[in-house]
């Protein structure tokens, strides 16, 4: 168990009379690329909202490597380890794609100058500046993005934005990384060089949670995944089985 | 006679600008106008005709009336605008002009209606190019100048300075990023009302006399510099403040105008929002769906 980095259990929230989700349970080992799908409105981004401190639970727990982490701040989860991505894309549109990735990593404690070294440039601001941007540019080039790192961000392409949101979230330095249906609008070539993101990041010891509406994507990279409907959960474990379910089928088709 | 009425206009458009700056910081990173900035202003001359009585130090007394203006700006965000976040900017806006009410009445109640004398002394004068120039004057500029460089400085070069700049871009991001949103807000009030407090010292300097009304003039007229600058921009608030200070100066020179300074001023920022509706240095915001 011990290996165990997200673990939810019993977690439920509604808004007014709506229940969006209800008992939920999830367990994530370290490394694991699992997949959380189900049709529109189950609950999914809600569970994200959840987890990185959005929204508050209205009952239940989550733990991050055994920490308890239910109604803690936005903020401290980030430190704690939580990063995501949004459906609808949130960057900083005025700033350059590398401005956006080093705002993650100047909230990063271990970058500690102070105004002081940064006014009178000195060594240590130099030094820890140099090593942000040349962090911020190896974090661009794993998403492929160097080459357009001084562009305006809101002026990219809408599939760079969205690898731009995956390694401004990566700054932070996760160990959970949530991507919130990061396939979305993006066309089948851009599908591809995501998946090979997805699976460079993995590689590099970061468990992921990805949101995932097309199931072609999901089973193409996801050992195992949980089916949410009207937030239940309809099906849980190795993607295969689970995607050949009736019941997710019928969910799925029917619904 | 032209050099004397620049100056003159130079050093109330400083007060303008610095007060300005207060309402484009507030406005850029925390997204609202606080109406109650001006208020701030009178309540710091309130605290410095206090503690200049007690002490006889106006430079303690100044520090002073910073500090607890600080604490003021900061309180006030927690008690009146953060319950807000989130609801209305029209919510947001009644809380504030009542908050700004909620000042006026307080100190009316401590201090009577009874205008109060503030008297920080004279600090002379000097000839430059044989114009007499009172020393208040120029320290009220270089006061200014020198703020608003730091300042751009500290937003540019600190972390907090780029986390402000970061919660201004995109709060929910910004919080996603692990910035703690809630401080830099506060610490927004609390710069912000420091200045004003500053600004309040000079204007005491200028016009010792002090009514509880004293923050609601400069307040419209700094608000007025800042949209004319371009709200949310920081250079934008320094440029329209002197800009607004200068063309009073100048207007108050001639006669057959004079009285009608205050309304050519807000001619002039119907003209500019009607030519250049971000304000000039303004950026036009894009919104995107
Ligand atoms: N802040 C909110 N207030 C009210 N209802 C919400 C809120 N957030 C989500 N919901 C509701 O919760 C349900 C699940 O939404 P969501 O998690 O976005 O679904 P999914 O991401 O699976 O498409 C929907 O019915 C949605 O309307
Ligand atoms: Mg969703």
């Amino acid at each position: 168990m011990t290996d165990t980095v997200l673990d939810i259990k019993d977690l439920s929230i509604s808004f007014g009379g709506l229940k969006a989700i209800e008992h939920f349970d999830l367990e994530i080992k370290k490394g694991q690329l699992y997949g959380l799908v189900g049709p529109n409105g189950a609950g999914k981004t809600t569970v994200f909202n959840i987890i990185t401190g959005v929204y508050k639970a209205t009952s239940g727990h989550f733990y991050l490597d055994g920490e308890d982490l239910t109604n803690k701040s936005q903020e401290y989860i980030c430190h704690k380890g939580i990063a995501r991505t949004f459906q609808n894309i949130r960057l900083f549109n005025n700033m350059t794609v590398i401005r956006n990735v080093l705002v993650g990593l100047h909230s990063q404690k271990e970058y500690a100058y102070s105004l002081f070294d940064s006014i009178l440039r000195l060594p240590r601001f130099k030094r820890e500046e140099k090593e942000m941007r040349d962090k911020a540019k190896e974090l661009l080039a794993m998403v492929d993005l160097l080459d357009v790192r001084n562009d305006i961000s809101s002026n990219l392409p809408y599939g760079k934005q969205r690898k731009l949101e995956i390694a401004r979230a990566l700054a932070t330095e996760p160990k959970l990384l949530c991507l919130d249906e990061p396939a979305a609008g993006m066309n089948p070539q851009e599908t591809k060089e995501l998946m090979d993101i997805i699976f460079k990041i993995r590689d590099l010891g970061i468990t992921i949670l990805l949101i995932e509406h097309d199931m072609k994507f999901v089973s193409g990279l996801c050992d195992e995944v949980t089916v949410l409907d009207f937030g239940h959960i309809l099906a849980s474990g190795k993607t295969k089985e689970v995607l050949n379910d009736p019941e997710v089928v019928r969910a799925y088709i029917g619904g | 006679m032209f050099f004397e009425t620049l100056i003159n206009g130079l050093s109330s458009g400083g007060t303008y600008a610095m007060i300005a700056l207060g309402y484009t910081m507030v406005y850029g990173i925390a997204k609202m106008l606080n109406f109650a900035h001006g208020d701030i202003i009178m309540v710091s001359a309130y605290v410095l005709f206090v503690m200049i009585s007690l002490t006889g130090q106006p430079l303690i007394a100044l520090i002073i009336s910073i500090i607890f203006s600080m604490i003021l700006g900061v309180v006030i965000e927690k008690l009146a605008y953060k319950p807000l976040r989130g609801s209305s900017p029209l919510a947001v806006l009644i809380s504030a002009i009542g908050m700004s009410y909620l000042l006026q009445s307080l100190v009316q109640m401590i201090f009577g209606t009874a205008p109060k004398m503030v008297v920080i002394g004279d600090l002379g004068s000097i000839t430059m190019f044989g114009v007499r120039i009172p020393v208040y004057i120029l320290l009220t500029l270089v006061c200014t100048f020198l703020i608003m460089v730091l300042l751009s400085i500290y937003i540019k070069y600190s972390k907090v300075g780029r986390a402000m700049i970061a919660v201004s871009d995109n709060r929910d991001a910004a919080m996603l990023m692990g910035i703690d949103v809630n401080k830099i807000i506060a610490l927004t009030f609390a710069i912000g009302s420091a200045l004003a407090a500053v600004a309040g010292f000079f204007m005491m300097i200028k016009s010792p006399s002090l009514t509880n009304t004293l923050g609601a003039m400069p307040g419209i007229k700094a608000f007025t510099a800042a949209v004319i600058g371009g709200i949310g921009s920081i250079p934008g608030a320094m440029v329209g403040g002197i800009l607004l200070g200068v063309i009073e100066a100048f207007s108050f020179r001639m006669p057959m105008i004079a009285p009608y300074t205050d309304a050519i001023e807000f001619l002039i920022l119907i003209i500019i929002l009607l030519v250049k509706p971000s304000g000039l240095l303004g950026k036009m915001k894009r919104e995107k769906v």
